[in-house]
């Protein structure tokens, strides 16, 4: 059933675990995002930027780490009475610092478990993905790493919980010759050089985590390293803002002859401590074997059945570079010609790289449905859902629409399943991402008179499954972007709407809402295409972009 | 939604943010040792003596050895287990063998216990033995001592200071 491949809604994931917690997961993560949307708006949803803002959370303890740093002294009695020195004598700087520090940390550990909750839900995690999952997992534990050792270093009772609940912890594995927990033995034991040990530790294990960060994002293409201003600033302003209501302090000074008793913790660093207080060392090893297998096997889970890689055909590819510019996940490269055409490029794909989003086909100079049927072949597309059997599927159901406003909609699979909105006039076409769609098949829709108006849809507006998919179409739509939608194409037959899967009530209303307009225009005539434009003009329908509400 | 509102709605949002980063940086605390208990730490490394004591080679023995193998003591390198005992007040706490350490059982035990005692002035005795016989002990200390709440006590063993002691 070749024509009816991109219209067909994505099968329900199989029953499997994964998949069971998955989907409430997303639901409450759709509603989440709904809700920060209204109060932030999409540009500057927290939701959105995750991964960023995980990143300024590092910067920000870099920096707040750099200072304290300073005025740090490493030594049984000194380190203590260092950081009580920062914390009251100077702490309009030095206590700022260190809460920063603290916070920015906990920030930090915040922003990464919705980060994974999210991608998880999201589905984002399988497939080619899986290198940026897999790659997340020691991120986990690096980071979890650097904030036991910064605890560790401040030698409060605190520190000496740790001290000696770690060294126990790794003794337990019985690796070590002699036990390492017997340097916290008496105070006697302790040795200025450990601490040393510690801080170069505590400089180390965040340098090696940037590294791997830098790893994780090697398969994504133009990485948002940065949360936007506003985020930014908001998000500093609340940390200062932390940092003078609930300065972070210390806890008594450690004293090797006094076990420490009751304490302040700090659960986003420390919660294993505890939960092996409750269990046992050997719990605490098979929590964190047992967490870091399951997650590392995650995307297996099962494995994710593909449909073939997008493909190019190079008879049909000038080497344009468009496809290789939108490509999401960097799994496009130019290269020399190969075929002797006149062109110094052409594209090649990378099949394990390739999430099969079809935004290559999207951006594709040759993938017009104008041309001739044999014709439509484009430079790259996906084998499996080839632009030529949308073309044809247009052409069979559009046929058979009827009403005042015929609507066709194109949607995409991971937002609402536009199938649920058909009816006699509206005929609905799922793609794998909204941007596989070539804009000039919204003008060959309108033009060769298929439908009276078109409908785009796909994934919120923030953050699409594909990361590119909204913001390329909305680019293409307005003229900022390869390639355009031309501007004979009368943008009042024209609506996007953006929203979850959840949406469907939203988009339902506001196609009917659109239809019911259409139907006033007068009919489109693509031969004297200003006609209707002129007499139903309206300054902003230009890309207009339904509000969710 | 108005500006006003939706300003305000994000004022909320960081300010939950900044309660769950500020609340669980430090709550809810977490008792990790209770008040009327103190913690014994048995805790020392010990090299035992020989399996098998040191002999004297016989001149025809040292002769069929390569010059500069011929020491005239023969020693098996493998050492005997330790084993220790604890009682705390009159009542047996531990009683254990440690194997020496090493691929050739030559090198020392390697002793790491805890124990959460009661609070109060209490009496230990720790007794070892760390040699080939089979009855009695090779060295013995004990002590009456005042274990305040969450005392961290260390028994400590050099044999260079007269054996166990208590820290
Ligand atoms: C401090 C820790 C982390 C930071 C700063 C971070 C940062 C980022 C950033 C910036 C992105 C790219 C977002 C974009 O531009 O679209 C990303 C993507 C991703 N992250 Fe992380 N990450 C962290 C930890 C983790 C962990 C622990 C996991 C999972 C175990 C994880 C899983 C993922 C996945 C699966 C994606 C890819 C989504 C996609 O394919 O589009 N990350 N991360
Ligand atoms: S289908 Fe998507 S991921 Fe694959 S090459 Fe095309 S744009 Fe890149
Ligand atoms: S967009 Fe099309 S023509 Fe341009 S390089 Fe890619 S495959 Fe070739």
């Amino acid at each position: 059933m070749d024509t009816l491949a991109r219209s067909e809604t994505p099968a329900a994931p199989p029953p499997d675990v994964p998949a069971r917690i998955q989907r409430p997961l997303r639901i409450m993560f759709e509603y989440a995002e709904a809700a920060l949307d209204r109060v932030f708006g999409p540009a500057w949803n927290p939701l959105y930027f995750l991964g960023p803002l995980g990143f300024y959370y590092y910067w920000i303890v870099a920096v707040s780490g750099i200072y304290v740093y300073i005025f740090f002294d490493t030594g049984t009695t000194e380190a203590y009475q260092s950081v009580e020195y920062m914390t009251y004598q100077q702490w309009y700087l030095g206590g700022v610092m260190r809460s920063l520090h603290r916070y920015a940390s906990d920030g930090m550990v915040l922003m990464m478990v919705v980060h994974i909750a999210r991608e998880f839900a999201m589905g984002r995690y399988r497939g080619p993905r899986w290198f940026t999952w897999i790659t997340g997992v020691p991120i986990f534990w690096l980071v979890i790493a650097s904030g036991i050792t910064g605890y560790w270093l401040v030698w409060d009772t605190l520190a000496q919980y740790i001290a000696i609940a770690t060294t126990e912890w790794f003794d337990w594995l019985g690796i070590f010759g002699e036990p390492i927990a017997r340097n916290f033995l008496t105070p006697e034991d302790l040795d200025d050089r450990f601490f040393t040990l510690l801080l170069f530790m505590h400089i180390a294990v965040p340098l090696i985590l940037l590294f791997v960060l830098w790893i994780h994002l090697q398969r994504i293409s133009r990485p948002r390293f940065n949360p936007n201003r506003g985020l930014a600033v908001g998000t500093f302003v609340m940390l200062l803002a932390l940092a003078f209501v609930h300065p972070a302090e210390s806890q008594e000074p450690a004293n090797l002859s006094v076990v420490p008793g009751t304490l302040d913790i700090d659960w986003y660093y420390l919660a294993i401590y505890p939960f092996m207080d409750a269990t046992s060392y050997g719990a605490g090893w098979g929590f964190a074997v047992a967490a870091s297998l399951m997650l590392f096997v995650l995307p297996w889970l099962p494995p994710l059945k593909q449909p073939a890689a997008a493909a190019v055909d190079l008879s049909n590819c000038n080497g344009c570079t468009r496809c290789a510019e939108d490509c999401p996940y960097n799994a496009i490269t130019m290269m020399p010609r190969s075929d002797g055409l006149p062109f110094d490029h052409e594209a090649q794909v990378d099949p394990d790289l390739c999430v099969r989003c079809g935004i290559c086909a999207g951006a594709c100079p040759t993938a017009t449905p104008f041309r001739r049927a044999s014709d439509l072949i484009p430079g790259i597309d996906l084998p499996q859902r080839p632009l030529r059997a949308l073309r044809d599927d247009l052409a069979r159901r559009t046929a058979k629409l009827d009403g005042p406003a015929r609507i066709v909609v194109f949607g995409c699979d991971h937002g609402v399943r536009v199938a649920d909105i058909e009816g006699p006039g509206i005929a609905a076409f799922s793609l794998p991402c909204i941007a596989a769609l070539p804009p000039s098949f919204i003008d060959y829709v309108l033009s060769r008179d298929l439908a009276d108006g078109v409908v785009l849809t796909g994934c919120r507006e923030g953050e699409c499954y594909n990361r590119f998919g909204v913001m390329w179409t909305k680019m293409r739509l307005a003229g900022e972007r390869d390639p355009y939608l031309r501007k004979r194409v009368p943008r009042e037959r024209l609506l996007t709407y953006w929203g979850g899967t959840l949406d469907r009530r939203g988009l339902s209303n506001a196609v009917a809402a659109f239809a019911a307009r259409i139907a006033a225009l007068p009919r489109f005539d693509p031969l004297r295409p200003g006609a209707s434009a002129r007499a139903n003009a309206r300054p902003d329908a230009a890309a207009p972009s339904e509000t969710v509400d | 939604m108005t500006r006003a509102v939706a300003y305000i709605g994000q004022v909320i949002v960081y300010a939950a943010i900044a309660a769950l980063l500020g609340g669980f940086a430090t709550w809810p605390r977490h008792t990790h040792f209770p008040d009327d208990q103190a913690l014994i730490k048995l805790s020392f490394a010990h090299s035992a003596k020989h399996k098998v004591a040191c002999r004297k080679r016989t001149a025809k023995e040292l002769s069929k050895l390569a010059p500069n193998m011929r020491r005239t003591l023969s020693c098996s390198r493998e050492r005997v287990p330790v084993y220790l005992e604890l009682d705390f007040d009159g009542a047996p706490l531990f009683r254990g063998t440690f194997a020496p350490s090493g691929l050739s059982r030559d090198g020392p035990a390697q002793v790491y216990e805890r124990f959460v005692v009661p609070v109060g002035r209490r009496h230990v005795v720790v007794r070892m033995r760390d040699s080939t016989r089979s009855e009695g002990f090779d060295y013995e200390a004990q002590a009456t001592l005042d274990l305040p709440p969450r005392r961290n006590l260390v028994i400590g063993f050099r044999p260079e200071m007269g054996g166990f002691f208590f820290k």
